[in-house]
């Protein structure tokens, strides 16, 4: 698999450390539930998914790239910062 | 040396002029440049190359290729000996040596050719029916007969004493096979510019063109792959892989390819690899893999001198050798009859053609009536007899038995066009009534077939359908193509009927060759309710062994489809999976092996480390220090306790290059470090050093370091050798992901800083004697402080931090420094009796000061187990923070880390060991921790350790008992608090 690295463009998938679904956010505050949920909760989709990925052996980002978990098919990969305005 | 006596007078793409010697079995045997061990040996007459898996039938060749099920040899000798190598993929070499498989005492006469007889115990899914009790003998009798009795080569047990490697091509276009579509395709698309890996599983490109006796654009075949070649070869853009097999597909066009580089030579060059595992990344994939021959099902088709027809046509015309004299043509499809003309032409006795076909075209069939050949259509092939081969038994279309003393029969079952590698991703064949096979169907966007993988048989057609391909893959490339002319060739008559078995089928039978899967064994599988094509593989192990079913496959899916009156189209086939043919796992380890499994990291002192008789030691990848052995120590202890009670009583000298190390740099680092650590740092003032642990997310420790300021946005970081990179992907996910507002930057230098550790009552003076122009008095640089100064002319930094417990400094140079500084301070040392220590005495003295290492860093303890609890901040957010508060990680039963002492005094408390209350049943329901780390320790004249014990901090006085049944007795030890030695820290800020 290959992975279009927004930085170093495509780049063999063994450079990078998957993480896994991009979309929980952490919450702040108090919330034992929250946290929980943001941890451990997770969906297990059949099609597009929007994971985390990290370039290790390559610029060190972090990458958000939506996969199709069913064909592996790669249709988009950005960075996980966002971009500065231009 | 002896004759060839089948080798034909003329012909072949064989160099007679040079004559090579090899052996099989022992016995001596020639051969010439460009022939196949399997060749050769048919050259001499040899008929039986092999015993089958289960049932130990005598075998012989098949096919004249890479899906050869029967003639598996061991090739070399001794190490280098590779078992299961296919006969028919053996380039011949002078001095080669090959042996047979799977017989004993000698392949003529097998013992285990008994089997037969038990053949009822061996039908499909006898593994599962005849062995299951009782279930005890599986182990110790059943598995052991079963893998002595069954099986094929056997491997040496010795190291290979060869080396394999690995590379990666990039391509536009990845044709895949160098028959006559091959060429066309990378011709076609090397002409248009397009980056072409052209790959072939043979020494010599050409497919088709080698094999069959063909004109094309008005020369013969081998010259004009000639000329196509050196076409190519003048393309810089385009590279021909010989010897290549792409055995995979994988995501985004990635291709796995093997390079058999050195397979046919008798040892690899100097430098050169035995094999190269190529991977291929391609943007468009032309399959030109060409087509497979199917054998026809009838009883004794698995004699010697049974063989596919296309393989005894590329014996005549390639190799020039005639596989017997005498010979019978069995075929269902229009090829057949090409062979019957094959061998006429090679001189010979063609005793009958059967064609199981009623209508059989007058153009196919006058030439050999007219040769005076005996032809049957609609016939039926009742049996083969002989081992060898001796008698071919014929039915004709009414029913009258015809018998041939033949001693080679040909048999054409028609073709399956190799499209393995489309199915790899999961893309599934379609059967093609017209050609009755299974093919590419409707392709995925980047992958074509062209020629005989198509379907399409006829060299005109082959090269127009390459021609398609190629137009194919440049309109998605996006590029323009204006192709020349196609060679002029002809069409052969290619039709094929659908035929998978003939005659009474009664006796073996044999569909999968090389696992002994007979018609019946297909039909038994359908009786019992295995009637998927799945269910069918997995029931009979059809196609399972090495060969992956190239030839066996279809004829399975065609006797279960008949079986359960089904169309081929509603059975489907089965999923094909990489590899299309074995790779030795050899190549995928390429250089990973031995010394070199991973990279070796040294330190910038290394060398100078080893001079002074260090033993290393593994950490990740580093080597480190572990002691420094004076040459009248006899034992590690006496090393390790030595530089411990130098270092407590004067001064020692660590090297800790290996720690990770971050230089954070922003407006924000402060606040992001405060979001790392449980404890805080924003308020950190520059010029000072802080401890701090990190939590995983999940509440428990995950790493602990020091964190120095050198300026306002500038801070430099240290992690356990063992996570620096998980924390350096741990800051980038912070900072990139949770909270990219803040302006932080991080940058790895572990590689980049050699560091010294120091520590001693003697670091001042030595450091104050090493470095003149610094001030290291406690005034200037109090425990916890930081300089940065220069060294040499270069940036230097210089921490005081301790480990040991003792006054110590830790000093950091430019890496390529390193060297250099300690040759310095071991100069300057001398006078103090400076002492090297190694990560021993390190580990020593950190569990004499109880502070948490790996073994407690464990990933199961949380702050407070660690005794740190109290660090938390109560007034930030933190990683880890809220899950540390879950009610089982604040649990006072938790084990915490306490100290442990031998009541004795003397014994051995062992690290793994678990802990008991006293009088308590050795039970795991009465486990209350274990023992993390343990040491003797030499400034106190005692074992020491660290453990992990249920209500720890409470429980300091009472005893223990340490218990270790795997090592040795019960030891009663007095918990005792962590910090042995100097709790109040006194020699650390003196």
């Amino acid at each position: 698999m290959r992975i279009p690295c927004p930085f170093c463009g495509a780049r063999d998938s063994r450079e990078f450390v998957f993480r896994g679904d991009a979309q929980p956010v952490r919450p702040g505050g108090d919330d034992a539930g929250a946290m929980f949920d943001y941890l451990y909760l997770r969906d297990n989709p059949a099609g597009a998914f929007e994971e985390l990925w990290y370039h290790a052996q390559g610029c060190r980002n972090w990458l958000r790239v939506t996969r199709n978990t069913v064909t592996h098919a790669i249709t988009d990969a950005r960075l996980a910062r966002p971009e500065p305005a231009a | 040396m002896s004759a060839q006596p089948f080798r034909l007078a003329h012909g072949g793409l064989i160099d007679r002029s040079r004559t090579l010697t090899f052996t099989f079995d022992g016995k001596s045997y020639t051969g010439h440049p460009g022939d196949t061990l399997a060749s050769a040996l048919l050259a001499h007459g040899v008929r039986l190359f092999g015993r089958s898996f289960k049932y130990h039938r005598p075998r012989g060749v098949l096919t004249a290729g890479s899906e050869e099920p029967n003639a598996l040899v061991t090739l070399r000798e001794g190490a280098r000996a590779e078992p299961n190598t296919r006969a028919t993929t053996i380039e011949l070499f002078d001095g080669l040596v090959a042996t047979s498989q799977n017989r004993w005492p000698s392949l003529g006469f097998d013992l285990m050719a008994v089997n037969q007889l038990a053949a009822p115990l061996f039908v499909a899914g006898f593994y599962y029916k005849t062995f299951m009790w009782p279930a005890k003998a599986w182990e110790k009798l059943y598995e052991p007969l079963i893998r002595r009795a069954a099986g094929l080569g056997a491997l040496s047990g010795q190291e290979d004493p060869d080396h394999y490697e690995h590379d990666h091509a990039f391509c536009d276009v990845l044709v895949v096979g160098a028959g006559p579509a091959g060429l066309i395709a990378a011709l076609d698309a090397g002409r248009a510019g397009l980056r072409v890996v052209l790959a072939d599983e043979g020494a010599m490109p050409g497919g088709q063109l080698l094999t069959e006796r063909v004109q094309i654009d008005g020369q013969d075949g081998p010259a004009w792959v000639a000329g196509a070649i050196a076409a190519l070869s003048a393309m810089p853009h385009v590279r021909v892989m010989r010897r290549t097999t792409v055995f995979g597909r994988f995501d985004d066009g990635e291709h796995g390819a093997i390079e058999q580089v050195a397979d046919h030579l008798p040892v690899p060059l100097p430098g050169q690899p035995r094999q190269r595992l190529w991977k291929i990344v391609a943007r468009q994939t032309i399959l030109a893999t060409g087509a497979t021959e199917r054998p026809i099902v009838f009883d004794g088709n698995d004699r010697p001198g049974v063989m596919l027809a296309g393989a005894v046509s590329t014996y005549c015309n390639r190799y020039g050798v005639a596989p017997g004299r005498r010979a019978v043509v069995l075929t269902a499809s229009d090829s057949g009859w090409q062979t019957a003309a094959d061998l006429i032409a090679a001189g010979v006795t063609l005793l009958a053609v059967i064609d199981t076909r009623a209508g059989v075209p007058e153009i196919l069939t006058a030439p050999i009536r007219a040769a005076g050949v005996p032809v049957l259509t609609g016939g039926q092939l009742v049996a083969a007899k002989g081992s060898p081969l001796s008698q071919v038994i014929a039915a004709d279309n009414q029913g009258r038995r015809h018998s041939y003393a033949a001693d080679l029969l040909a048999v054409a079952g028609g073709w399956n066009p190799q499209v393995a590698l489309a199915a790899h991703l999961g893309h599934k064949p379609v059967w093609r009534e017209d050609i009755a096979a299974y093919a590419l169907g409707a392709a995925p966007a980047d992958v074509s077939a062209a020629g005989a993988a198509d379907g399409v048989y006829g060299l005109a057609g082959a090269m127009a359908s390459a021609r398609a391909a190629v137009l194919k893959a440049a309109a998605a490339l996006g590029t323009a193509l204006t192709p020349a002319a196609l060679p002029a060739a002809q069409d052969t008559a290619h039709a094929v009927s659908a035929v998978w078995a003939t005659g009474p089928c009664k006796a073996k039978a044999f569909v999968d060759f090389q696992h002994d899967v007979t018609a019946s064994d297909v039909t038994l599988a359908v009786r019992e309710g295995y009637t998927s094509v799945e269910h069918l593989k997995r029931y009979t192990t059809l196609g399972m062994a090495t060969d992956q079913g190239r030839v066996s496959q279809v004829n399975g899916h065609g006797l279960l489809a008949a079986a359960t009156g089904k169309a081929l189209a509603e059975t489907g086939t089965i999923r094909a999976r990489p590899p299309v043919v074995p790779v030795a796992i050899g190549a995928f380890g390429g250089h990973h092996r031995g010394r070199q499994f991973r990279p070796t990291r040294h330190t910038a002192s290394h060398d100078w480390a080893a001079a002074r008789g260090a033993v290393f030691v593994d950490a990740g990848q580093w080597k480190r220090a572990q002691w420094y052995a004076l040459p009248h120590e006899t034992t590690w202890r006496q090393s390790v306790d030595r530089e411990v009670h130098a270092t407590r009583n004067g001064v020692g000298l660590c090297d800790v290059s290996t720690l990770g190390k971050i230089e954070l740099i922003g407006a924000d680092v402060g606040t992001l470090l405060d979001r790392l650590y449980i404890n805080g740092f924003a308020a950190l003032p520059v010029g000072k050093a802080r401890y701090g642990l990190m939590l995983r997310e999940d509440g428990f420790a995950m790493d602990d370091g020091t964190v120095t300021r050198f300026a306002d946005d500038r801070w430099f970081m240290t992690t356990t050798t063992a996570n620096a990179a998980r924390v350096m992907q741990h800051i980038d996910f912070a900072r990139q992901v949770l909270w990219p507002d803040l302006d932080a930057q991080a940058v790895s230098v572990t590689e980049q800083w050699a560091t010294y550790s120091i520590a001693g009552p003697r670091a001042r003076e030595l450091l104050a004697a090493a470095l003149p122009d610094s001030d290291v008095s406690n005034v200037a640089l109090p425990y916890m402080g930081a300089v940065a100064m220069r060294w040499r002319g270069y940036a230097a930094r210089l921490f005081r931090l301790s480990f040991s417990g003792e006054l110590a400094y830790e000093l950091s140079v430019p890496a390529h420094l390193g060297a250099a500084l300690v040759h310095h301070l071991c100069d300057v040392g001398t006078l103090f009796g400076l002492t090297p220590y190694g990560t021993e005495a390190l580990g020593v003295m950190r569990i004499e000061k109880g502070h948490p290492a790996g073994n407690e860093l464990n990933g199961w303890t949380t702050a407070a187990d660690l005794g740190l609890g109290r660090m938390a901040s109560k007034t930030k957010d933190y990683i880890g923070r809220i899950m540390a508060g879950r009610p089982a990680l604040v649990d006072p039963a938790r084990p915490r880390l306490v100290g442990l002492k031998p009541v004795d005094g003397v014994s051995a408390v062992r690290a793994g060991a678990h802990l008991l209350r006293p009088g308590a049943t050795p039970a795991p329901s009465h486990d209350e921790g274990y023992v993390s780390s343990a040491c003797y320790s030499p400034t106190l004249g005692t074992p020491i350790a660290l453990a992990l014990l249920a209500h720890g901090a409470d429980r300091h006085g009472e005893d223990v008992v340490v218990h270790d049944p795997v090592r040795g007795a019960d030891v009663r030890a007095l918990v005792c608090d962590p910090v042995f030695f100097d709790p109040a820290g006194e020699r650390l800020r003196g």
